[in-house]
């Protein structure tokens, strides 16, 4: 099920700290008080989560992919998420369960199969 | 901008006590780190949607040595920004 902004403010009120109302505009606040925060150019962080930056894109050159027509596309700005490395090991948990268990062990005998002899010819034709 | 002063930004703009509004900060982002946890998505119109993606493994190299090492299947949490949010960042 697709979490919503809708859900999000049921599980505030649920708190019981706020009447429906505030916590619906609290919760919009919140948003709007990111939102704004990022197109003052401002990044935002929250420990434990993720940090969202405003990243400078240059000007380049592109084509119109329906034409063929080359044209100078403007520089830019966008919005780029890194999540921290607490949430990318939640999310991870209920995989690594299951499949790394299984994974390791085969990928440990195929690497204990052809020992050290095998990266470095692959590194002399890398170079 | 970080998490405390989201919060007593919060409190001020909504008349809130910084307990409630620490409150409400809190459970937006247990909400959504919550249902990424689960796998399902989640959609914020306006802001921007999260959603686990699942990466395969392949053979990476350490960029350092040279060495091949082998890089399992990997989920990592994934933002796409929305429309308005977009917009007004790029104005």
């Amino acid at each position: 099920m697709t979490l919503t902004k809708a859900d999000i403010v049921a599980n505030v009120y649920a708190k019981g700290m706020l009447t429906k109302a505030e916590a619906s505009q609290s919760v919009e606040a919140s948003l709007a008080l990111i939102k704004n925060a990022l197109a003052s150019g401002e990044e935002v962080l929250v420990s434990g989560f993720g940090k969202w930056s405003v990243r400078h894109k240059a000007e380049r050159r592109g084509r119109n992919p329906q034409s063929g027509q080359p044209l100078i596309l403007p520089p830019r700005k966008v919005v780029t998420f890194r999540p921290s490395r607490v949430l990318k090991a939640k999310v991870q948990v209920k995989d690594q369960d299951q499949a790394a268990p299984a994974a390791q062990p085969q990928e440990k005998e195929s690497s204990a199969g052809e020992p050290a002899s095998k990266p470095s010819v692959i590194r002399k034709g890398y170079f | 901008m970080n998490k405390s002063q989201l919060i007593e930004a919060l409190a001020k703009d909504q008349g809130l006590t910084i307990k409630k509004a620490e409150m409400v900060i809190n459970t937006i982002f247990g909400s959504v780190e919550e249902s990424l946890i689960k796998g399902d998505r989640v959609e914020i119109r306006g802001f921007g949607s999260f959603k686990v993606k699942d990466y395969d493994g392949y053979q990476g190299r350490n960029p350092k040595t040279g060495e091949i090492i082998e890089v399992g299947r990997k989920k990592l949490p994934f933002f796409k920004v929305g429309k308005e949010l977009k917009e007004r960042v790029d104005n």
